[in-house]
């Protein structure tokens, strides 16, 4: 029977969520495929998680060694090269995630495999699949296809598949390791946790965020005003950080915080996937952006398309003459 | 220390307006700025950090036409020694991994410690050219380094994972790094420094310079294919405040108060 393998994603103790948004999609391929999904969870000490996957898949392929306790692209490579030589799946599905980039494209390369990566659309068409991708940071989408015949890697985006209640009869089936004590050309050393900053903007009802359309660190002061006026917090997207205008706890998005406040203001941020995904929870979102196709406005529930530094002042008034009334 | 770095010019797309062009299959590219991808100019900045502490070379590669020079040149100017461009009409269509294959030819030609990369590239963020040379090469990589620190034959990284945490990555040289954005602060080029680089040689490479097959690079020798490019659905979308300035900042206010934006 024809196989797609998932590979689960771990860490720190606990299953990430991209692994339930790749098994979810990798059942509903499977369906059309008439296959069987299985998923591959590699570590130490994990029986716990193989138990929380099985209900969702035909089989969780658990593969237990002291040397797999943290991820590390290389002993993953060895484990999944010799999994997918020998299981033969049509499809192996990994998410497109810090883990997912660093190991993909290597093992497509070794296996000789077709690969697409940070897929946001995947269906099947006869024997391959039909994909879409997204370019010039999300403005544009791109419908792709495959050149080559399978065994394919798709790699898929975090955020980009719902997560879908279904269960099958899934069983654990105990693999053994094929690493042995040769030595590593990378070692995982530890994990190094965020530092924590003076203000929690996880924990902040208003929330005025800042990105790239600000321009300048000399400009950052117009919006931390807006956020003091409403007793609110001042955050950002990532291009602040990296040009070190705010500091990295301020981040919201994918590799900053997650947040949720009741209101989020986003002024200057286009919405990127990676923004996006990091408040997507919040009540209300208002966006202000002077590019009417910012893909922020699909997300937020109010916008105003105007120049963030004519509309901003106009907005502080505004909110200082009725906050009196 | 020798380093190599993998460099792209890009069109600069995220504050301008994208179109569509008539073949659907690009965006219209007069009018865009282009320039090198923000990755990448992370990476260079990286290796001529490194080369001023330890000294060695830097060497920027760049696939694509004629006008890539002006992004090479841009790494000259910033302090690179030397730069080698990738180019020959078989080249055409490459995705990631046609890509990394000439790359990895190229690299082979010139001695290295460390290679560098941009995580991904502005347009086609395919997150996969780096990982993949390496893997050619059979040489260990890591991904998403936001520091680094060479100890002897060693580098000891940090790559940057999700949620604010990172990962410290022992790594054996020679090795890939992908290089994540935020890692340094690149250096200002000014048109005299530009100036100044303006008749250094770039060396170009075509298909057979690299011992590639026509049928290895390009789309023959690619895995996937763009078929069309398409705007992406708007969703429900945001309801739309207009009018004048004053107007819209009321309604906002009222948003707020009613929202819970007021505290």
């Amino acid at each position: 029977m024809k196989k797609i393998i998932a590979l689960a994603e771990h860490r720190q103790g606990e299953l990430r969520d991209i692994t339930w948004e790749i098994l979810s999609k990798g059942r509903q391929l499977a369906e059309g495929m008439g296959a069987e999904v299985e998923v591959a969870l590699l570590g130490k000490g994990v029986k716990k998680l193989a138990e929380a996957l099985k209900p969702k898949a035909n089989r969780v392929l658990l593969v237990e060694d002291d040397r797999l306790e943290a991820f590390n692209s290389e002993t993953y490579q060895k484990v999944l090269t010799q999994l997918i030589t020998e299981r033969k799946p049509s499809l192996t599905l990994i998410g497109h995630t810090a883990m997912g980039m660093d190991i993909a494209p290597a093992l497509a390369v070794q296996l000789k495999m077709p690969i697409a990566t940070d897929c946001i659309g995947v269906d099947v068409v006869g024997e391959s699949f039909a994909l879409t991708r997204q370019l010039y940071g999300g403005k544009v989408n791109a419908a792709v296809s495959f050149l080559k015949s399978g065994p394919y890697i798709i790699t898929l985006r975090t955020g980009g598949f719902p997560v879908v209640e279904k269960d099958l009869p899934g069983e654990i089936v105990s693999i053994p390791s094929p690493l042995t004590d040769e030595g590593l050309v990378k070692r995982f050393l530890q994990y190094v946790e965020a530092a924590v900053g003076e203000v929690d903007i996880t924990q902040a009802n208003v929330l005025v965020s800042v990105g790239r359309g600000i321009k300048e660190a000399e400009n950052i002061p117009l919006v931390k005003e807006l956020a003091d006026m409403l007793g609110g917090a001042l955050s950002c997207s990532r291009p602040v950080v990296d040009k070190k205008w705010l500091p990295k706890d301020r981040q919201v998005g994918t590799s900053g915080k997650t947040v949720k406040p009741k209101v989020y203001i986003a002024i200057g941020i286009s919405g990127a996937f990676q923004h996006v995904a990091g408040m997507k929870g919040a009540g209300t979102v208002i966006a202000i952006n002077k590019d009417p196709k910012a893909p922020i406005f699909s997300v937020a529930n109010y916008g105003i398309v105007a120049d963030l530094f004519k509309f901003v002042p106009v907005l502080k008034e505004k909110v200082k003459e009725l906050k009196k009334s | 220390m020798n380093i190599i770095v993998c460099v792209k010019r890009v069109p600069e797309t995220a504050d301008a307006d994208v179109v569509i062009d008539k073949s659907a299959k690009d965006i219209e590219r007069s009018g865009l700025v282009f320039d090198l991808n923000e990755w990448d100019n992370y990476a260079i900045e990286e290796a001529i950090v490194l080369k001023e502490k330890m000294g060695g070379t830097v060497t920027v590669i760049s696939m694509g036409g004629e006008d890539s020079n002006e992004s090479l040149r841009k790494c000259l100017a910033m302090g690179a020694d030397d730069a080698v461009r990738l180019t020959d009409p078989a080249f055409a269509g490459s995705d990631g991994f046609a890509t990394a294959k000439a790359l990895a030819e190229a690299v082979r030609k010139i001695p290295y410690d460390v290679i560098f990369a941009g995580v991904q590239a502005e347009d086609d963020g395919f997150g996969q050219v780096g990982v993949s040379m390496a893997e050619i090469l059979g040489i260990p990589h890591v991904s998403l380094v936001n520091s680094l620190e060479v100890e002897g034959k060693k580098m000891k990284v940090h790559r940057e994972l999700e949620g604010g945490l990172e990962e410290v990555v022992e790594v054996d040289l020679p090795a890939v790094l992908t290089i994540q954005t935020g890692i340094n602060q690149p250096r200002y080029v000014s048109i005299m420094g530009i100036r100044k680089v303006a008749k250094k040689e770039i060396k170009a490479f075509g298909a057979s310079d690299l011992n590639l097959m026509p049928d290895e690079v390009g789309v023959s020798g690619s895995y996937i294919q763009l078929e069309k490019i398409f705007l992406p659905p708007v969703g429900e979308g945001a309801q739309m405040l207009e009018g004048k300035p004053e107007e819209v900042a009321s309604k906002v206010f009222d948003i707020l108060k009613d929202k819970g934006g007021l505290t």
